[in-house]
């Protein structure tokens, strides 16, 4: 055993109201910069569409993340060390900032230099690249809400009977924030041929060390999620950084904290890094959402916590992992699922999955959506956005999905039930397999998300900041590492 | 001996010296204080088609050019001889090396240039240093083509090994033999001047990510851990290591 802790973070996607709240505030504190435009440490997507940048989940294109090798083990979906060597010299998997979109500004200065004349001054659309007038073809969240129908070349969509997808009482809806997943087996850190990226021992925190990058750019095309990204004026990498400043100061992201309808939550989680390989060799689909769940130990039994007391995990640290809303959800509770789990990477930011969808097609189809008899069967009916989510939080498989729709669906009935005092909660909260006490659980979490409640971040100890304190990357490189 | 002219021995003596200087104590300073300026720039963000194809061809021809110019100045003609590499064969096996070499270069410098000259996004993301070192790179390469296939190739031949590299030589042992390099062919002499040129500018360029190949990829464990450091963090512009040669220490440019 060799226990690690990580700050984790769950979202519950049914309380996104697709705001870009988080984008924005996101954005004025950390990629407000040259170079930076284009990058959005934090965005939020409308799903089904294509995403940013466009179609990342397709991994037959950009082959990002991990794969199984043809005898069970992992390896590098973009090829291993020799092949990342030989095509060094032109990165055969990055995407062009087009796949993003061509940051632009404004030529302001016309609206008070523009001579008199009949009509009103316009500023017109300049590249960032160019300083050239340039057509607004794409951009950030061009796809919002739906917009331009371009949801049928979202990759997670294939398996999904798209023919009816797109009919109109068909049409489901809803928001993905997504930002650096923080992975336990971080695909982005194996790819880098310098040795710039890691992550931190104390927080898991993945980064980038700007005075060691060389802007080889691996870890963009080796990001299954691409969230990694390229400064195009200083030529390094650039990503989340997870707010580290001020969540080492026991406080939210920014992101989080800005968040208006509450969606996110973060906590700390416990690891067996012995086991990490293990999870990530999973061999069949189906077993990886389950996989990764067991990653996460309880920090309440005692030998889990004699261990990380022994491998150097603080007390503090251990007493938030008993805290921690994000094991609730993820493993406790068992409602939140890990984005895209068949990377491989063991993403470290976790979904509770939308209800809404699934609810407004029972409602389309004339269903009571109040009533268990009729909601509780129709569930698992619901393939369209039932196979949708599937895609994108647990490799397909939908039984996952459905247990924690489930539960989601049990907790409002209960509460309802106990509100207007009718019919037997408890029966209803078993039908989602739980006991009323998790049921109050997760009412709590979800739907009251008090401050102190959904936000446990241990403060960072400064005495445990290493000894070599005079001087940024003397460091021993590849001294601690797992291969 | 030949009388030796002052513009021979500033050529070929004192600024060999004075490059080779600038060189070393050029590459100290950069990488002390100017890391994080130390990256290649990729422009493959703006561009991808194009890089493709010019990229690999221009660096894999290089490495093979640098590997060729190794063997050609630094090991004596005594110890091929004395391996039993007949001096037919070496010249032959030089001819095809150099030949390919020079192709997989020109080619790929060629397209990079264009590039670089006729995409918008490229060219506008290009320093004046880079354009200078692009000038350079041509002056060095096509008299360095005009040696391999000019002269060894098509023209009459010419055995560098019993001039240019014992004056190569020299000067690694302090040495230089003025007279030796002087009675080579005029290309000869030029395209070893530019390179000297070349040589003075490398520490300024994008050229350092050469020494960056990160060839222990090849062994390290893929994943990486470090612990928290606890030292103050300066933010940018405060700390040496964030100046940017080329770029003013306030900020970026654009």
């Amino acid at each position: 055993m060799s226990i690690r802790a990580q700050l984790m973070m769950v979202m519950a996607l049914d309380k996104c109201l697709g705001c870009h709240t988080c984008s924005i505030t996101c954005k004025q504190a950390w990629t407000n910069r040259d170079g930076a435009e284009y990058m959005w440490f934090n965005n939020v997507e409308t799903k089904p569409g294509t995403g940013y940048p466009r179609r990342w989940e397709d991994q037959e294109r950009w082959r990002g993340g991990w794969m199984l090798d043809g005898k069970g083990r992992l390896a590098l979906r973009a090829g291993g060390r020799v092949k990342k060597l030989t095509t060094i010299f032109g990165n055969p998997d990055m995407p062009l900032i087009d796949d993003y979109y061509e940051p632009w500004t404004y030529d302001y200065a016309n609206l008070i230099d523009a001579p008199a004349g009949p009509g009103t001054p316009v500023v017109t659309p300049r590249s960032r690249l160019t300083g050239k007038p340039m057509d607004l073809t794409w951009g950030p969240n061009w796809e919002d809400d739906l917009a331009g129908t371009l949801a049928p070349d979202d990759p997670a969509l294939s398996g999904v009977e798209d023919e009816v997808l797109l009919r109109y009482e068909q049409v489901f809806m809803f928001y993905v924030p997504r930002i650096c997943n923080h992975c336990v087996n971080p695909s982005c850190v194996a790819s880098c041929p310098s040795g710039a990226m890691y992550k931190r021992e104390e927080d898991g925190i993945v980064l980038v060390d700007q005075d060691k990058c060389r802007g080889w750019r691996f870890c963009v095309s080796g990001c299954p999620y691409k969230k990694v990204y390229f400064n195009h004026l200083s030529g390094k990498a650039e990503k989340c950084i997870f707010c580290y400043p001020v969540t080492e100061n026991g406080r939210p992201t920014v992101c989080s904290e800005t968040c208006v309808g509450r969606i996110r939550a973060v906590g700390v989680v416990l690891y067996d890094l012995d086991t990490v390989a293990a999870a990530a060799q999973t061999t069949r689909a189906s077993d990886l959402v389950e996989a990764q769940r067991e990653l996460l130990l309880d920090p309440h039994d005692a030998c889990v916590a004699a261990a990380a007391e022994r491998d150097g995990v603080p007390h503090e640290w251990i007493a938030a992992a008993r805290r921690s809303p994000v094991l609730a959800l993820a493993k406790e509770l068992r409602v939140a699922l890990p984005l895209h789990p068949e990377y491989r990477t063991l993403p470290m930011v976790w979904y509770v999955p939308p209800l809404s969808p699934v609810l407004d097609t029972l409602t389309a189809a004339g269903y009571d959506t109040e009533d268990p008899d009729e909601v509780f069967p129709t569930v698992g009916d619901l393939r369209v956005p039932l196979r949708y989510v599937a895609n994108m939080l647990a490799a397909g498989d939908p039984a996952p999905v459905q247990e924690s729709l489930r539960r989601l669906l049990a907790m409002r009935i209960v509460k309802r039930r106990r509100q207007l005092g009718e019919g037997s909660p408890a029966a209803v909260a078993s039908e989602g397999g739980m006991g009323l006490d998790d049921v109050e659980r997760l009412y709590r979490l979800l739907a009251l998300s008090p401050y102190d409640e959904r936000y446990v971040i241990p403060k960072a100890r400064r005495e445990h900041a290493g000894a070599g304190q005079a001087h940024h990357g003397d460091d021993t490189l590849g001294g601690r590492g797992r291969g | 001996m030949n009388a030796q002219h002052a513009w021979q021995v500033a050529a070929f003596v004192i600024l060999p010296y004075v490059a080779l200087t600038v060189f070393v104590v050029g590459h100290v300073w950069r990488y002390r204080f100017d890391r994080f300026g130390w990256t290649s720039r990729s422009s493959q963000l703006y561009e991808r088609r194009l890089l493709l194809i010019g990229a690999p061809l221009f660096h894999y021809g290089t490495l093979l050019a640098i590997l060729g110019h190794a063997t050609g100045l630094l090991v004596p003609k005594s110890w091929t001889t004395a391996l039993g590499v007949p001096e037919s064969a070496y010249s032959a096996f030089s001819k095809v090396a150099g030949t390919t070499a020079a192709v997989l270069v020109v080619i790929g410098l060629a397209v990079l240039t264009v590039r670089r000259a006729r995409s918008d996004r490229v060219r506008a993301a290009t320093s004046r240093i880079d354009w200078l070192a692009i000038g350079l790179l041509w002056a060095m390469i096509g008299l360095g083509v005009g040696v391999t296939v000019g002269y060894n190739v098509l023209g009459p031949g010419y055995d560098y090994r019993e001039t240019v590299s014992l004056w190569m030589r020299g000067i690694f042992t302090l040495s230089p033999s003025v007279s030796d390099i002087s009675a080579a062919p005029w290309i000869f002499q030029v395209h070893a001047t530019m390179a000297w040129l070349f040589l003075a500018l490398f520490p300024f360029t994008r050229f350092v990510h050469f020494w960056s190949a990160p060839v222990w990829y090849l062994t390290r464990p893929f994943v990486l851990y470090r612990r928290r450091r606890g030292e103050v963090v300066l933010s940018p512009g405060e700390s040496r290591g964030w100046r940017t040669f080329g770029r003013s220490s306030a900020g970026p440019r654009l």
